[in-house]
């Protein structure tokens, strides 16, 4: 017994009602819209709002980039591009520039993405103010509201506690001068490129059942007191031991017989990129 | 060097997948058929086509069989199935007049118009392992098979069905006939994503897709005392009712397309009035699931009701507390997705304590200072 | 309204609790010794309030458990919706606009930037596992001051200003005293200088010394800051006290109102009567 499954598996009228949605988010940056969100192949929380985006914006000419902690090759990237894969038959790809749809979890691609590229986040948490606030209802008047002040107050609390805010990863930022919206957790060393972008920024929250957007040519800010700068991590002094790059944010790892800690690019795709420039170069 | 090979993860997952399917095999019994599981593992299958929200009991026993028996797994391949299929038409509200009884009680009424029916239970069952089970063959089942069907003396059904308790408390003044917002279509969590409040129908359908353990653990919470609401069971019906939907040429006729199996229930709780001039009616907790379910469908029905109280001071009493935690298939999906990858969240966590432990050292002479200028 | 002399106007303010009938004002009040409505159950907590409050004025609000003095400073804050009638604030609008039917928004801006209120439980008004200096904070944030240090400089000022020794303000409340946290209420009551604080029964549970403090802080904040107050209380020594003109509330009706000396020395309704007697 065989089934053929439709292209991009989600059934047309699910992927009309989450463009439409799409629609409504781009048009109201950083607003999360309600949307029903599917059941997919893959489990809650390992992507399926970002996929079903990806679903329902996906033609047969879009060329395809999926990575996870910035890597191409980890197991989760590559379950996810072999679905997508399976039932679309695009063309993919490990290079940013050459992708016209991006899928990621936790990064944006060092390379600095164009305009016409839709850059796919996969969202756990969309709710920043959940931090403060439980409840959805609430949550959703403080939006409205722009009421912010209780959110201010734990940013407050950390610099009186820690003497600097404790937020690392999904770092609340203020979209167009009105929503404040979970960048999804990439690291604080990606926030400013949510910024007056080139590309299109996609939000997808599966199991919360939320879409939201950051246009291109878009303010993006992350909340920060005017004398308390924003700070991004620090990687001063190292460098990726692949391919040497300063510029990239590093994974740690430890090497298995000698305890060592080095570091390297979780771009992959980057990191590659660079080696193959160093070895045209003849280095 | 620990850098992961782009190959590794394409083949780590084959490799993943060709070994799972050996731990199944290996122990060189003959293969578990889909109709045999659909036949012998009944409670099992209905569990699966109620938190996969799709009535069919092949494809719930395909997907145990798929799962290993893992039930939360097995409702998740039915769900993602559930996405690929085109929605046609809207089935016709349900005549539970009409269901045919296989079991029917009440914990309210000794005895009820139409009468008890015991049916198929295991509640008044010992609980001890039958190992006569281990060797049951073919012709023991046959044997088994004849001697009950020899027993049987078929009854008439009666044209008219059952009348329903809760039915005769209404006519009798003593339940409050709910308000009928159902009268607007109904709404299709599905299609809409709901927002909080949530109406009836839509907080009837989260819990009627919930996962069994998750609803009866927070309807036990509310039975313990947590937000008690003092229940007792009206009626528990398990039985096919027919589906029917609008014929698609004529008009008012309608088409019965088959029919389903649901277990419904209905309790009554505490009384309560609205104004001091008003008689106190009993209020009720509706609970209907695919298939025989009953801890379910009972469960659903003292959640329906808790989560009517004003004022939540329980976590049962709170609908968004309990709608948005008894899904199955997002709770456990959630809760594996910790198994991925977190290093740039956990480098950016490093990142922050490392900082913050340099900052605090430095700090604490400067605290000093502080509170000397206090 | 005229905002040189008035901060505050109500008309005709009402709060019923249930559906309501048609009998329900009338079957109701000193009269009947009830504010439960016979006919259908409906509590009714207030009933056709008019008052004025003047710029630099404490207005005393007295009454019995249940005469309904607590639901009109919370209809004022927006805690309860009023059921019907009018209130103006000279500062909202230039006093045009009646701000019990002003958009959420605009409520919320209200109570950030115009009015103060403590409640007689500080769980109410303050966050409890949230530092003095944080609640004070959330207030200075929703009225968009992003600067830390001036944050924290206009914490340690009104600390001051409320006799709050500085060591508490990186303290959680839940940590101090009940004097204490009815101080760092009033801290953050006055974070953004409203010209309008409500007090509900601020002084009500605490010992007696503390509450001759609270009273003392409460009056001098008043003379140097001349920010008109609404006091409610059950206590007449309080309004003796702080008021300058006081209201008399009875089953959610006016029954008097006058300058205090006038209502505590010669009442003249028979309840006001019972209640300044009573004091003996």
């Amino acid at each position: 017994m065989t089934f053929e499954y439709n292209f991009a598996f989600i059934d047309e009228n699910a992927k009309k009602e989450i463009r439409r949605k799409l629609l409504k988010a781009i048009a109201i940056p950083g607003h999360q819209v309600p949307f029903a969100s599917r059941e997919l192949p893959i489990a809650r929380g390992w992507g399926t709002g970002g996929l079903q985006i990806t679903m329902a914006i996906i033609g047969p000419e879009d060329v395809l980039k999926v990575i996870d902690q910035g890597c191409d090759g980890s197991v989760n990237a590559v379950n996810l591009r072999k679905l997508i894969s399976k039932t679309t038959g695009v063309r993919t790809t490990f290079e940013t520039h050459k992708a016209t749809i991006i899928q990621t979890r936790h990064r944006i691609p060092e390379v600095p993405m164009k305009e016409g590229q839709i850059l796919v986040f996969q969202v756990p948490l969309p709710e920043p103010l959940r931090l403060v606030e439980p409840s959805e209802a609430e949550t959703r008047r403080m939006h409205s509201e722009k009421d912010y002040s209780r959110l201010w107050v734990t940013l407050y609390e950390d610099i009186v506690k820690w003497g600097s805010i404790s937020i690392g990863a999904s770092y609340p930022c203020k979209v167009n001068g009105h929503y404040v919206m979970s960048p999804s957790p990439i690291p604080k060393w990606d926030i400013y490129k949510l910024h007056q972008s080139e590309c299109l920024y996609l939000f997808g929250a599966g199991r919360e059942k939320r879409i939201y957007a950051v246009p291109p040519y878009t303010d993006v800010e992350p909340l920060q007191f005017a004398d308390k700068p924003f700070e991004v991590e620090s990687f001063e002094g190292l460098c990726c031991c692949r391919c040497g790059a300063v510029d990239a944010y590093l994974d740690e790892i430890y090497d298995e017989e000698t305890g060592c800690k080095y570091h390297v690019c979780s771009d992959t795709g980057y990191c590659d990129s660079r080696l193959g420039g160093l070895e045209r170069n003849g280095l | 060097m620990g850098y992961v090979a782009v190959q590794g993860g394409t083949d780590a997952i084959e490799n993943s997948e060709k070994l799972s399917n050996y731990l199944r095999l290996k122990g060189k019994s003959l293969p578990l058929t889909v109709k045999q599981i659909q036949d012998q593992l009944r409670f099992l299958v209905d569990r699966v086509m109620g938190e996969g929200s799709l009535y069919s009991p092949f494809h719930a026993a395909l997907a145990i069989k798929q799962s290993e028996g893992d039930p939360l797994e097995a409702a998740f391949y039915i769900r993602a199935y559930r996405s690929t299929l085109k929605r046609i038409v809207d089935t016709l509200p349900l005549n539970m007049q009409e269901q045919r009884i296989t079991r029917r009680i009440s914990s309210a009424f000794k005895d009820i118009p139409g009468g008890q029916i015991l049916g198929p239970t295991q509640d008044y069952k010992q609980r001890m392992l039958d190992f006569s089970l281990v060797e049951e063959d073919e012709e023991a089942m046959h044997k088994a098979l004849s001697d009950y069907e020899a027993e049987l003396k078929p009854k008439p059904i009666g044209e008219k069905g059952f009348v329903k308790v809760v039915d005769i408390l209404k006519s009798q003044g003593l339940v409050k006939e709910a308000a009928r917002e159902t009268e607007e279509a109904a709404a299709d969590i599905t299609k809409e994503s709901v927002a909080f409040p949530a109406d009836r129908s839509s907080s009837l359908q989260m819990l009627s897709r919930s996962e069994t353990g998750g609803v009866l653990a927070l309807a036990y919470s509310s039975m313990r005392g947590y937000g008690s609401i003092h229940p007792t069971i009206a009626e528990l019906r398990v039985g096919h009712v027919p589906v029917r939907i609008p014929h698609p040429f004529r008009e008012n006729e309608t088409v019965t397309i088959g029919s389903i199996q649901v277990t419904e229930a209905e309790i009554l709780a505490k009384f309560e009035s609205c104004g001091q001039d008003e008689k106190p009616y009993f209020t009720l907790g509706y609970g209907c699931c695919f298939g025989c379910n009953e801890v379910k469908a009972i469960s659903m029905a003292v959640l329906d009701r808790t989560m009517k109280e004003e004022k939540a001071d329980a976590p049962a009493q709170d609908q968004e507390f309990v709608l948005m935690h008894t899904d199955g298939i997002e709770s456990s999906g959630f809760c594996a997705h910790f198994k991925l990858p977190h290093y740039i969240t956990f480098q950016s966590d490093l990142d922050r304590l490392r900082a913050t432990q340099e900052k605090k050292s430095k700090k604490e002479v400067k605290t000093g200072e502080n509170i000397n200028d206090l | 309204m005229d905002c040189d002399k008035l901060i505050l106007k109500v008309n005709n303010l009402s709060k019923k609790f249930g559906k309501g009938c048609s009998q329900c004002e009338k079957l109701t009040g000193p009269e009947h010794n009830s504010n439960v409505c016979p006919k259908c159950g409906t509590v009714v907590a207030l009933q056709d309030i008019s008052f004025e409050l003047y710029q630099g004025e404490i207005l005393g609000i007295v009454g019995e458990s249940g005469s309904g003095k607590s639901s009109l400073v919370q209809c004022l804050y927006f805690d309860q919706e009023a059921s019907h009638g009018e209130a103006y604030l000279c500062c909202f609008d230039n006093g045009l606009s009646n701000i019990l039917k002003a958009p959420e928004s605009k409520k919320r801006f209200i109570r950030n930037h115009m009015m103060g209120m403590v409640y007689q439980n500080s769980v109410r008004g303050l966050r409890l596992n949230v530092t003095s200096g944080g609640n004070i904070a959330e207030k200075l944030l929703s009225a968009d001051m992003f600067h830390f240090e001036s944050i924290r400089a206009r914490g340690k000022e009104l600390l001051g200003k409320t006799e709050i020794p500085l060591y508490y303000m990186d303290e959680m409340p839940k940590r101090l005293s009940g004097g204490m946290q009815q101080r760092v209420q009033i801290a953050k009551a006055l974070a953004n200088n409203p010209p309008l604080l409500l007090l509900d029964e601020v002084t009500t549970g605490l010992d007696v010394s503390v509450q001759a403090k609270v009273l003392d802080l409460i009056k001098s904040l008043q003379q140097d800051l001349n920010i008109s107050m609404i006091v409610v209380s059950h206590d007449l020594g309080v309004i003796r006290l702080l008021t300058n003109r006081t209201i008399v509330l009875k089953n959610g009706r006016i029954v008097e109102k006058g300058l205090t000396d006038q209502v505590l020395e010669d009442p003249q309704h028979a309840y006001a009567q019972l209640l300044v007697h009573s004091m003996l």
